[in-house]
C-alpha cells in the first residue's frame, strides 16, 4: 500500500508542476490551455451524474450559461449601471480599473458558482424524479428553453449579446490576461478534481452508483436518493457555473445561444468527452477531455466549414462502436491492472455454458 | 390583463385556427414518431431534422419551376429512402440498445444534417410561394392563408391513409405485431429486421410530407429541426403510443398553445415557451406518477 500511496504523490505533484509551468512552456497556446482545464471541469462534473448517478443529463448546460451570465452581470453591475452597459454594447462608456476588476471578477465567480448549485437544488426535487430518457430530453428542453428566454432579457443583452468587461488596460504586460485566466481555471481544475477524488474514495459514490443500478431497489434499502441524487446535481451544477464564468471572461463577449447556452457545442462535447473517456471512472474524463481537445483543435482549422459534419460523426461512431470509452476498452483488456481479479475457472465454465 | 389578444376578440379567432391548422400538422410528425418509438424502442432527435430536408426537398422543386404543392407527393418517396438508408447505416445498431444511446446517436445524426443541409441550401430562411390566396373571414377581420387549409387537409388524407394501410395491409399488420412482441414476431416468422427498415422509412416519408407542407405555410431553415422533434416528443408524451385521435388533439392543443403564447409574451419567447412546455409537461407527469408508487415511501 506504502508503495502505491508514493506512486500517486509522484504522479499528481508531476501533473501540478506540469499544469503550473504550462503557460510557460506553451506560451502561445495559453488560451487552448484554458479551454482544456475548463473542458476538463465539465467531463469530469457532468460524469458525476451521468456516469455515477446514472443520470444523463443534457442540460448541465444551464448552470453553465447561468454561470457565464452571472459572473459578467455582478462584474458590471458591482460598480456600474447594468442596463446603460449593455445598452452601449461595444462602446465602452464605463471602465473598471484594475481593482474594480479583480474584485467584480472574485464576487462574480462566488456568486456564479453558488446560485447555479442553488437552482440545481430547487428544480432538482422536480426534474431529478424523471427517469432515463425522459430526464435526458427534459434537461435538454431546459438548456434550450434557458438559451431562447436569456435570448429575450433586454438587461442581459437580449439578442445581441453582452460584452464582458475588457481585462484592465493598466497592466501592462500583455501575457498577464492569458496567464491570469489559465491560473484561474487551473485552479478550479485542481479544486474540481480534489473534490471528485474526495467523493470518489467515500460512502456517497456508492451510493451514486446504487442509484445508476437499480434506484428501486436502493431505495428498498432505505437509502434516500432523492436527496443524494439532488446533493450530486448541485455539485455538478457548481463546477459547471465557475466554469462558465471563467469562459465568459476569456471569450469577453456572450451571445445568450452560440456562448452562453451552447448546447450544440458544450453541453454536447461535455456528454461526449466523457463517454470518450470511459463513463463511471475517475481518470476517464480527463483523458477523453484531453484527447477531444487535441481531436478537435488540431482537426478543426483543416476541415474548415466540415467541422459539425465531423463532430456528429464521431458523436455516432463512438456511441455506437465505443460506448464504454477508452477506460471501459483498457478495463477490458487489462483487468488485472484495475484491480479486478478474474477466477479463470469461473470464466471457463461461463464460456462453456454459452 | 393589457394585452392585444384580449381586447381584440377577433384577434382569439385568428389565433384559434393558426393554432388549430398548425397542430394538425405537429400531430402528422408526431404519429412518426410515436410509430418508430413504439416499434424500434428508439427517441429519434434527428425526427425535425429530417422534416426540414423533407421541406427542403419542396423546395428544390418549387426552385426548378414546379408548384411545390407536388412536394407532398414527391418529397415523402425520397424521403422513405433517406429514412431506409439512415435505418441501414446506422439505426440497426441503436435499436435493441440504450434509449440514451439513441438519443446520443441520433443527436450526432441531426448534427450531421444541419450542416449538410447548410451547405447544400444556404443558411438563409426561405419559403416555397404556393400563391394560393388567402381567405378572408368575418369581414375581413380574420386571415387565413389557403396553403394552411391545404397542408391540414393533406396531413389528414395522409393520416388516415396511413391507419388504413397499418390496419389492413400485410406490412402493417406485421409492424404492429412486431411493436407488440418483437420476439414473439420473429419466431412466427416475421422478418423483423426488415419491418425495423420500413417503419424508419414510413417515419421519414411522414416527416417528408411535413417537410413539404412547412415548406408552403411556414419557413425553412437549416437548424430549425430541434422544436418540430420536441413538438412531437410532447404531443407522443402526452397522448401515448398508437393512440391517433389523441395524438390529432393534443397536436392541436400545442398549436393552439403556441399561438397564444406568441401573442401573449411576444415572438422571441415562442421557442422558449415550446421547450418550456416540454419541462412542464414532463414534471407535471412525474408528480402525477409519483402518487402512485406509493407503497414505497
Amino acid at each position: 500500500m506504502e508503495k502505491v500511496k508514493q506512486k500517486d504523490l509522484i504522479l499528481y505533484s508531476g501533473l501540478i508542476i506540469l499544469g503550473l509551468a504550462a503557460p510557460y512552456l506553451f506560451s502561445a497556446f495559453k488560451v487552448q490551455l484554458t479551454y482544456l482545464c475548463v473542458l476538463i471541469v465539465l467531463a469530469m462534473t457532468w460524469n458525476l451524474q451521468g456516469g455515477e448517478m446514472g443520470y444523463n443529463s443534457f442540460g448541465n448546460i444551464l448552470f453553465y450559461g447561468l454561470g457565464m451570465y452571472l459572473t459578467a452581470s455582478v462584474q458590471v453591475g458591482m460598480f456600474f449601471p447594468l442596463a446603460e452597459w449593455t445598452e452601449s454594447g461595444g462602446e465602452k462608456t464605463f471602465v473598471h480599473t484594475t481593482a474594480q476588476y479583480f474584485q467584480g471578477i472574485g464576487v462574480g465567480l462566488l456568486v456564479s458558482a453558488i446560485i447555479p448549485a442553488l437552482v440545481a437544488g430547487a428544480i432538482g426535487y422536480a426534474i431529478l424524479g424523471l427517469r432515463g430518457h425522459y430526464f435526458a430530453i427534459c434537461t435538454l428542453g431546459l438548456g434550450i428553453a434557458a438559451g431562447e428566454i436569456a435570448g429575450g432579457i433586454e438587461i442581459i443583452g437580449a439578442g445581441q449579446g453582452f460584452t464582458t468587461p475588457p481585462f484592465p488596460a493598466e497592466i501592462v504586460d500583455v501575457e498577464a490576461r492569458g496567464k491570469f485566466f489559465y491560473f484561474l481555471s487551473f485552479f478550479v481544475l485542481v479544486l474540481a478534481f480534489v473534490f471528485v477524488k474526495y467523493i470518489y474514495g467515500s460512502r456517497f459514490r456508492l451510493i451514486l452508483n446504487a442509484i445508476r443500478d437499480n434506484e428501486d431497489k436502493a431505495e428498498a434499502m432505505g437509502i434516500q436518493t432523492m436527496k443524494y441524487k439532488i446533493v450530486g446535481w448541485m455539485v455538478s451544477a457548481f463546477f459547471c457555473g465557475l466554469a462558465g464564468g471563467i469562459m465568459g471572461g476569456l471569450i469577453g463577449y456572450i451571445d445568450s445561444t452560440d456562448v452562453a447556452f451552447d448546447g450544440r457545442e458544450m453541453g454536447v462535447f461535455m456528454v461526449l468527452m466523457a463517454i470518450l473517456g470511459g463513463k463511471g471512472t475517475l481518470w476517464g474524463p480527463i483523458i477523453g477531455a484531453t484527447l477531444f481537445h487535441f481531436f478537435k483543435e488540431g482537426l478543426w482549422t483543416f476541415i474548415l466549414g466540415w467541422q459539425y459534419v465531423a463532430l456528429g460523426v464521431l458523436i455516432v461512431v463512438i456511441v455506437i462502436y465505443f460506448p464504454e470509452g477508452l477506460m471501459g476498452w483498457l478495463r477490458e483488456k487489462y483487468p488485472e491492472r484495475f484491480g479486478e481479479v478474474i477466477d479463470e475457472k469461473d470464466r471457463k465454465s461461463q464460456v462453456e455454458l454459452k | 390583463m393589457d394585452f392585444l389578444i384580449f381586447k381584440a376578440p377577433m384577434l382569439m379567432v385568428q389565433a384559434s385556427l393558426d393554432g388549430i391548422l398548425l397542430g394538425i400538422l405537429f400531430a402528422l410528425i408526431a404519429y412518426g414518431m410515436a410509430l418508430q418509438w413504439g416499434v424500434m424502442n428508439i427517441i429519434n432527435i434527428a425526427q425535425g431534422d429530417l422534416v426540414i430536408l423533407g421541406g427542403y426537398i419542396a423546395y428544390t422543386m418549387y426552385l426548378a419551376g414546379i408548384h411545390p404543392a407536388w412536394g407532398v407527393i414527391v418529397s415523402p418517396i425520397i424521403m422513405y429512402f433517406v429514412g431506409w438508408a439512415l435505418y441501414k447505416l446506422v439505426i440497426n445498431k441503436v435499436v435493441d440498445r440504450d434509449l440514451f444511446i439513441s438519443i446520443l446517436a441520433t443527436f450526432g445524426i441531426a448534427i450531421v444534417f444541419q450542416q449538410l443541409m447548410n451547405f447544400i441550401f444556404g443558411a438563409d430562411v426561405v419559403v416555397a410561394q404556393s400563391e394560393y390566396g388567402t381567405t378572408m373571414l368575418f369581414d375581413n377581420s380574420v386571415t387565413l392563408p389557403n396553403s394552411k387549409i391545404f397542408s391540414a387537409f393533406i396531413s389528414l388524407v395522409y393520416a388516415i391513409a396511413l391507419v388504413v394501410y397499418m390496419k389492413k395491409s400485410r406490412l402493417g399488420r406485421a409492424i404492429r405485431a412486431t411493436a407488440q412482441n418483437a420476439r414473439a414476431a420473429k419466431i412466427l416468422g416475421v422478418d423483423t429486421e426488415k419491418v425495423y427498415a420500413a417503419t424508419f422509412g414510413i417515419n421519414a416519408a411522414l416527416c417528408g410530407i411535413a417537410g413539404a407542407l412547412i415548406s408552403i405555410t411556414l419557413t425553412l431553415h437549416p437548424y430549425v429541426g430541434l422544436p418540430y422533434t420536441v413538438r412531437s416528443f410532447m404531443i407522443v408524451i402526452v397522448a401515448g403510443l398508437g393512440n391517433l385521435p389523441a395524438v390529432a388533439i393534443s397536436g392541436m392543443g400545442l398549436g393552439l398553445f403556441e399561438e397564444f403564447a406568441d401573442y401573449i409574451l411576444g415572438t422571441e419567447f415562442r421557442i422558449g415557451a415550446v421547450f418550456m412546455l416540454l419541462v412542464f409537461i414532463l414534471v407535471y407527469r412525474r408528480f402525477k406518477l409519483s402518487k402512485k408508487r406509493e407503497y414505497l415511501k
